[in-house]
Formats: structure tokens, sequence, C-alpha cells
């Protein structure tokens, strides 16, 4: 219990929780920040020894989840001039009760689903726990700017769990999903600049109009 | 009931008095002021000893009464901790449950007194008490429940004491998760900020003030000193999760008690003075906040 | 090398049009787009008289289902281009040299699944799908295409987050067994030494996932409203294309799990899935005003056959398969012709439309076949793949799935069948413009109405091979 990136996950867990309760929107991207700064310096404190594609790994993390993406859903506060979020679908204290249910989901899935002798055991709890609560806020939240924290979220989970598995996953494919998820928040942005346009608000709770 | 745990009692008994105004006296530091002496409270208590109390036509027994239960359940509560961080005076097991029930009967006893002046002002202030301890009190068996599983203990000694020491080297992080969570509790139940702001003037914005506002002279002087021992007691239970000292010798021990009590004023004074005061309805996100550490904790320890 | 080309060609295709000044204009444009759709046919052509060696060290080859998606994409792709003509004559899309760029980029990252053996490959495929095509749903920018494309990128960026979860996950099952990690071919030869419980967790993921974009229930919320919106093009390619990868997404990881012996865990799950998306789609198809959200129904449907198919085992294997061509080409020949409705009056809504026989004549004939077809009538092809899957169900000790399915099956047809009748027959609108059918505009469907129909009465040799080959990699056989 005592190791350095055992800590780290635990503030991972931390920052989730302050996506979960916050009201404000910077809060959550600046929660969202810390998380992506977390996850940077994971790839480096587990990797047994210092290759290139550690190194490049836990920059172009850092870049990207600390630097980019933040400052591009910074920039999506500005353009939408939005500061607070509404009133969510389920309120934030059962969001928070969620949190931790999904925590403790999060470690009885991990217990049944044993990870091979050698590689960091809490990365599983803690990275299904990060999915679920991702999931959580996604579906919870009405301000599109803050489903797309959720879904940022969702795929620092799943980051957290590639790191099991980093020697096999080669290179190109964790370098092509981190281009993915910004190229899709990339057009979410976008989507979500024209939703604050088109709606004059990022409520998507007013995206009603198509139904059956 | 050992000499030593007693001393540590009668300790934190005259100690008691000073937190607050270590806690003042932070606040005013950091926002450059002086501030009031740190042994103002001492000098407030005396003074009032000396006044004669002034009683509304309004109020019953209940309204005299209620200061007295306050100390003397308060009283009680102070040796249900091990204070010298080994055993305390009193304990057997489940006093957790004890001391928290001891807790709710001071807050009972005060709300009552302060329900029976008729006023408006302190029903106002009763009610709010209440709720913010309707959040409290769970959060705070969510972070005893978490030191029970971390010591195998169901006594307050032994959750606080010598079995805590040996804990720490395993559970570090579990603990200190319950430990923060045990400090925002001590920000709540004390009426310290961001959940009330004990130097405002203003009634409406009051919780626990408010409902003392009726009271004088060495009622007074009796209502004040149990709201320091309650600091102090919350104070003490911080410390005993973040500094088990179990393996010292006895004055070392209470004297880390002492220090560790003033540093939990500091951080107190440093907290009220970096936070603004929050909404009331904020005020059961962040107590469930406070749970959810403590269940964090829990579930690492059960991991 | 000839599988790298046909991943490559289209990709580079769309890059170069996107880049280049000269190409104003929508017929240099749907120029374009039909000369690659031609050159792309013919390579995947080539593959099946001579088959070619695997690319990328293993990660790119032409196995039985990759193929079989891979000829569905082409086939299904030159249509839609065909199309195109006829459409960029007459729509504005915005953004024009991107609606082609996007269109050619898709047909690259759909090879790019079909032919990939390594999964997480398949999975940066699907992946690229998606956002290629998010722009051309948004074409016309108003309140309804963008509400629509939103629940669309974030309901399949959930689904493909969640599949991402399920590779690694099946990644952490191959810890330990010998193997290049990800890959089929070597997941299934040492399928027994794969950690079970991983194996589970993965297929679970891999089918929730791959399921969102598929458009399987509970996961399909996104598809009434993103194929509605859609151009009928795209929404055609979706219904066709997509759809058919990411059933190859799901029939991968089935392939992994047969062979690691979970069958008893995964066909539950798929047989509820299957039946889930039927009953969803009878209950939604019945009193459907909107003809194209009426097809998506009809694809949540279909995807829920497919599913159904593959978790009967046996005989419903092959029929899945067969049933994935014939309903990617029905799909998207319905689309298509609808897209010819929409362009005549403006509208999908049936108030708008109708005596469609009179209108468009070939467009109306089309229609009135195409629901025949996509209900699964004989003698068109769709009879054939279902009759087999219901073969499975009843020979596989499962009677009443079979008659659940048959009778959902006949309620989905009467939902249809009242609304496409409606708009087909009748007299037209007194304004209704009499719209010139241009060839380009009829071609395509026809020709994928042609080959349904095909299908129906004689399945080719070198296509019964493969499809056996495909039935029996799913632990099933041919009939």
């Amino acid at each position: 219990m005592q190791t350095a990136p055992q800590l780290v996950l635990l503030f991972v867990v931390l920052s989730d929780f302050a996506v979960l309760g916050t009201t404000r929107l910077t809060t959550c991207i600046r929660a969202l920040a810390f998380q992506g700064l977390l996850l940077a310096a994971l790839p480096l404190m587990l990797a047994s020894h210092f290759s290139t594609h550690v190194v490049l790994l836990g920059l172009g993390t850092l870049v990207v989840k600390a630097f980019v993406l933040p400052r591009f859903l910074t920039w999506a506060i500005r353009e939408a001039a939005v500061r607070r979020e509404v009133e969510p679908l389920i309120g934030y204290v059962p969001s928070l009760l969620l949190g931790v249910l999904a925590l403790g989901l999060g470690f009885a899935m991990s217990a049944r689903l044993p990870l091979p002798a050698g590689r960091e055991a809490l990365l599983v709890p803690v990275s299904l726990t990060t999915v679920i609560i991702g999931l959580l806020v996604l579906t919870t939240r009405r301000k599109a700017l803050t489903q797309v924290v959720g879904y940022l979220m969702l795929e620092n989970g799943i980051f957290l769990f590639g790191l099991t598995q980093a020697e096999s996953v080669p290179f190109l494919l964790e370098l092509g999903v981190l281009l993915d998820v910004f190229v899709a928040v990339f057009i979410m942005g976008i989507v979500v600049f024209h939703i604050n346009r088109e709606f004059d608000s990022l409520d998507s709770a007013r995206l009603t109009e198509l139904q059956d | 009931m050992t000499v030593s745990a007693l001393a540590a009692v009668v300790v934190m008994l005259g100690i008691a008095p000073l937190l607050p105004g270590v806690a003042v006296r932070t606040k005013s530091l950091l926002t450059g002021r002086h501030g009031a002496p740190v042994l103002q409270l001492y000098h407030d208590l005396w003074k009032l000893l000396h006044k004669e109390p002034v009683y509304s036509t309004t109020t019953t027994w209940i309204f005299r009464a209620g200061p007295l239960l306050v100390l003397a359940a308060l009283l009680l509560a102070a040796f249900l901790i091990p204070l010298d961080g080994r055993a305390a005076p009193l304990s057997f097991a489940g006093d957790l449950v004890a001391f928290a029930g001891l807790l709710a009967l001071a807050r009972f006893a005060l709300v009552l007194a302060g329900l029976d002046t008729g006023s408006s002002f302190e029903g106002m202030g009763a009610s709010r008490e209440v709720t913010v301890a309707a959040f409290a009190e769970p959060a705070l068996f969510l972070c005893f429940t978490g030191l029970v599983l971390a010591t195998g203990s169901v006594s307050l000694s032994g959750m606080l004491g010598t079995p805590l020491g040996e804990m720490w080297p395993r559970a570090a992080p579990s603990l200190t998760l319950v430990g923060i969570g045990l400090f925002v509790l001590l920000l709540a139940e004390n009426s310290r900020g961001p959940i009330d702001d004990p130097a405002t003037h203003l009634e409406l914005t009051m919780i626990h003030e408010v409902i003392v506002l009726d009271h004088s002279g060495p009622d007074l002087a009796v209502i004040l000193y149990g709201s320091a021992l309650k600091l102090g007691l919350f104070g003490a239970l911080v410390v005993s999760v973040f500094a088990p000292r179990a393996g010292l010798s006895a004055p070392a021990a209470i004297a880390i008690l002492a220090l560790g009590l003033c540093i939990v004023a500091v951080a107190v004074g440093i907290v009220e003075s970096v936070t603004a005061r929050l909404r009331l309805v904020r005020v059961p996100q962040l107590l469930v906040g406070a749970g959810v550490f403590a269940a964090f904790g829990m579930i690492l320890l059960l991991a | 090398m000839r599988l790298i080309a046909v991943c490559a060609f289209p990709l580079l295709a769309g890059l170069l049009l996107s880049g280049l000044p000269a190409a104003r204009g929508p017929r240099v444009r749907s120029a374009w787009l039909v000369a690659v759709a031609g050159v792309h046919l013919g390579l995947v052509v080539t593959l099946w008289l001579a088959p070619a060696d695997s690319a990328l060290a293993g990660w790119l080859a032409a196995d039985a289902p990759g193929l079989l998606v891979l000829t569905l994409t082409s086939v299904v792709f030159l249509a839609t281009a065909l199309y195109s003509v006829g459409y960029l004559q007459r729509e504005r899309p915005r953004g024009g040299r991107l609606f082609v760029s996007g269109l050619l980029g898709f047909l690259g990252a759909a090879s790019v699944v079909a032919l990939s053996q390594h999964l997480a490959m398949l999975w940066v495929g699907i992946e690229a799908t998606t956002l290629a095509l998010a722009p051309l749903i948004f074409h016309r920018h108003d309140r309804r295409s963008l509400e629509a494309v939103w629940k669309y990128l974030v309901l399949s960026s959930v689904g493909i987050a969640l599949a991402l979860l399920g590779t690694f996950f099946l990644a952490t099952a191959q810890a330990g067994v010998a193997g290049r990690p990800l890959v089929m071919a070597d997941l299934v030869a040492h399928a027994g030494e794969l950690h079970p419980a991983w194996v589970r967790a993965a297929f679970l993921f891999l089918l929730v996932g791959f399921g969102t974009k598929m458009g399987l229930a509970p996961m399909h919320t996104w598809k009434p409203d993103t194929y509605g919106e859609a151009p009928s093009l795209v929404a055609g390619l979706m219904a066709g294309a997509l759809t058919s990868c990411a059933f190859l997404g799901v029939v991968r990881v089935t392939q992994v799990g047969m062979a690691a012996g979970q069958a008893a865990f995964m066909q539950p799950v798929l047989l509820g899935f299957g039946l889930l998306s039927l009953a969803v789609a009878a209950a939604f198809i019945v009193g459907q005003t909107d003809v194209k959200r009426l097809l998506a129904w009809s694809s949540v449907e279909h995807m829920g056959l497919l599913v159904l198919g593959l978790g009967l085992g046996g005989v419903g294997a092959w029929g899945t398969v067969l049933h994935m061509i014939n309903n990617g080409l029905a799909k998207c020949w319905l689309f298509l012709v609808v897209g010819n409705v929409v362009l005549a009056s403006g509208s999908s809504v049936a108030g708008a439309n109708r005596g469609i026989l009179r209108l468009l004549p070939a467009s109306g004939i089309l229609l009135v076949l195409g629901l025949f077809a996509v209900t699964g009538s004989p003698p068109f092809g769709l009879f054939i793949s279902e009759f087999t899957i219901l073969r499975a169900a009843i020979g596989g000790g499962h009677p009443w799935i079979a008659a659940a399915t048959l009778a959902l099956l006949a309620v989905i047809f009467v939902g249809m069948a009242v609304l496409i009748l409606d708009v087909a027959l009748g007299d037209p609108e007194p304004h209704a413009a009499k719209v010139p059918e241009s060839a380009w505009l009829v071609a395509g469907p026809a020709a994928l109405a042609a080959a349904v129909l095909l299908l129906g009465l004689y399945i080719p040799a070198p296509l019964r091979d493969v499809l056996e080959r495909a039935a029996v990699a799913l632990g099933g056989g041919a009939p």
C-alpha cells in the first residue's frame, strides 16, 4: 500500500469524485487536467526500464490530457459563456453516493478479474471505477460540456487499464488511441459550439426535437 | 483508569479554551490584522462567571438545564477518548456509539434550550444545526467504521490507541482519508468555516451562534467552554488518527496531544481564511464528500 | 501488397481530393468518387480470383468473414457512388469536397476494419469510420441535424470506448500465452489457454461497444435520429456497410470466445440482445410516420436477427453471414430509393409523400420490391437467410425463440407495409412536381436489387464456399 503508483492512483479516484461533486465547470476541467497529469506520470512510474517508448508516451499523454484538452475545453466555456452547471438529472449528493457505489463495483469486479503477476494490481479497480464514474457524469449531466468531460474521464479510465498491457499493445496503437480521442473531442467541441449557437444554450435537455 | 489517562483529560480540559483563540489569531494574521489575544477565551470565561444571568420570562427549566447538560455530556465524552494515546479512563466495547450519543445529547440539550426561548432566530438556528448533524452523523460513523476495520477493535481506546500505531505502515492511505474525513467533520460539528462563520454578527447567517443568543452570565460561560471542549475532543480524534502515540512515554504523549491540538486549531484558522462560507444547500454535499473519503478508505482496507 | 492497396487507395484518393483546388464542381467530385469505387471493387474482385498473402506481418489478411464484409462494403459503396452522381447534381451539401473526402475516408477505414486481423487495428478502423461520417451527417447545419450528430457522436464514442476496454481485456486474457497479442490467428490457435474470466469480460464489453455501433438494442437510440437526418446516401452507407463492419467486430470476438470454450456463456447473451432488438424494433415500427426512421428501425431489427443467428450457432452461423450480406445490400437499396423520394418532395414524412408509384415509377417499383425484400419475403435473399436462422432455432432446441421471432417479423412486416404502401400507392399530391428520374439515381439501387434477388435464387459457388468457411470459423456449419 505504500508505493508511489498506488498513491497516484488514489489521487486519480479523488479527482473522479471532484468532478462528480462540483458544480463549477472550471473546477471540473481543472480536476480533469490534474487527472491527466497523474496519468502522464504513471507510465514512467510503472515501467521497469525507461525506454523511449515510455518517455514519449508519458510526454504525449501530458501534453494532450493535461494541457491541450483542458485548454480547449476552457476555450469552449469562454465561447459559450457558461460558468455553472444546472442541477443535474440526479442531484449532487446522489451522484456522490453513486460514485461510492461505482468504487465498490470497481473493486468487486476486479476481485473476479485477476491480473497476472508483475503488474500493479490497483490499476484494475481504479480504472474500472473511473470508467463507471465517467459514464455516470456523461449520462446524468445536462450541459454538453460536462458530458464531454465525462467522456474524457471514461477515456482516462480506459487508458489506465491499458497501462496494464503497456508492453503488449504496441506504441503505434497507443498513439493512435490518443489521437483518436483528440480528434473525437475536437469534433465534439465544434458540435458543442454549434449547439450553443443554434440553441443559445448548452443544455442538452433541449435536444428533444427528434423523437418517436 | 491510569494516572496518565486522567492527567491527559485534565490537560485537555485546561487547554480547550486555548484552541478557539489560536484559530482566531491564525485567521487574523492571515488577513493582515493583529487579532485578539490567544488567551482571550479564558478572560471571557472568567468575566462571564462573575456576571449575573438574565432569564427571559418565556423560558422554563429547560433553558436553565440546557447548558449544564451540555457540559456534563461533553465532560463524559472526554473520558471516552484515549487522550494519552494508550487507553481512555472509560472504555468498553462499542463506546464509539456512546461517544457519538453523548455528543448528540449535548447537541439535543442545546437545541432544546434554544427552542425553549420561543424566539424564531433560535428556532431557525436549531433546525439548521440538526440538519447539518443529520448529515454529519453518518459520516462520523463511516469514519469510525473505517477505524474499526483498520484496527479490528470496537472500542475508541483500541481504535485510536495502540493498535492504530501498528496499522499505520500498512494502511496509511486509508487512515489519511479517514483523518481528512474527520477533519471535515470537525469543521461541521463545531460550526467552523466553511460550514458556519463563527465571527458573523448577522443572525440570519448563523447556525450555532444563534441558538445560544439568549444565554448570559455563567450559562454563557458554560456554553462557550462546552464549544471549546467539543472542538478539543474532535481535534483529539484527528490528532489520534494522524499521530498515534502508543509507544511514547505519558508526558511526551500528552505534550504531543497539546501540540497537535494547536496545529489542528491553526489548520482550522487557515481553512476559514481561504474558503468562503458555503451556501446551506451545499453543506450536505460537503458532508457526503467527507463520508465518501471515509468510504474510499474503507474500500481500500477491504480490498 | 494488394491488401494494403485496398485500404490505402481510398484514403489517399480522399486526401488528394481535399487537397486539389481543381476539384471544384459536383461533376468532378462524383466522377472521382465513382472512379475510386470502381477501382476498389476491381481490387476486391481480384482478391476473390487470386487470394492474396497476408500483409503487415499478418495484421492484414482476407479471411472468410473479412472478405465478405469487404466485398459488401465495396459493392454498396459503388452503388452509392453511382447514386451520388445524380444526387450531387441536385443537392449541394455544405463543404462539398469534405463530403466526398469523408466518403472516401470511410471506404478506406471500412476496408481496414474488414481486413484487419489485429483487433486493436480493427478498433482504430471503426473509430475512424465514426469520425469520417460525422461531418456528413451534419451537412445541413440546422437544429435537427445538429441534434442527430450530437447523439450519434456521444453514443458512438461511448460504444467505441467500451469496445477499446474490451480489446484491452482480451489482451489481458492473452497475457502469458504464446502468440502475438490481439492477432486473430494466434488468439484462436491458443484459445484454450486464454484466461476465461477475461475472455468473458472482453466478450461483454466488445458486444456492447460494437453493438452500439451496429445499433443493437438497447444501445440503438442514436439510429433513428441519425438515419433520419443524414442524407439518404450516407444513411444507406451506414446501414449497409458500417453496421456490417461493426458486426464484424462482434464476429471476431465470438470466434475467439467459441474457440476458448465460452459458447455456453456467450449464447444466452447473444440471444437476449437479439430478441430485445427485434422486440424494440417491432414496437417502434408500428405507427411510424417517417420513412427514413422506419428504415432505421428495420436496421435495428436486422441487427437483432444477425446477433440471434450468431447466438444460435450451428446452421445459424451460416444464416447470419448470408444475412449480413443480404441485409447490407437491401438496406442500401432501400435508402437510396427513399433518397429519390426525398429529393422529389423534400421530406421523408409519409404525409408529404403519396403516390410515388405514379410520380417516380422506377423508384416506386424499387420501393415496393424493397419492402418485400427487407421483410424477408421470397424470392429475395433475405428469405433464405432468415429461414436458415429460424431452422437453427428449431433445430437447436429453441422453439420458443423461433415462434417469437416469427411473430415479431410478422408484426414488422405489417408495420412496414402500412407505411410504405401508403407512400407508394394512391394519387400524388396535385402540386407535386414530376421529377425526372435520372439513370444515375436508379442504377445503383436497381443493381443492388438484382443482387439481392440473385442471392435468393442461387448462391454462386465461390460465395457458397466462403460462406461455409465463415460459418465454420464461428463454430457452425453450412446447411
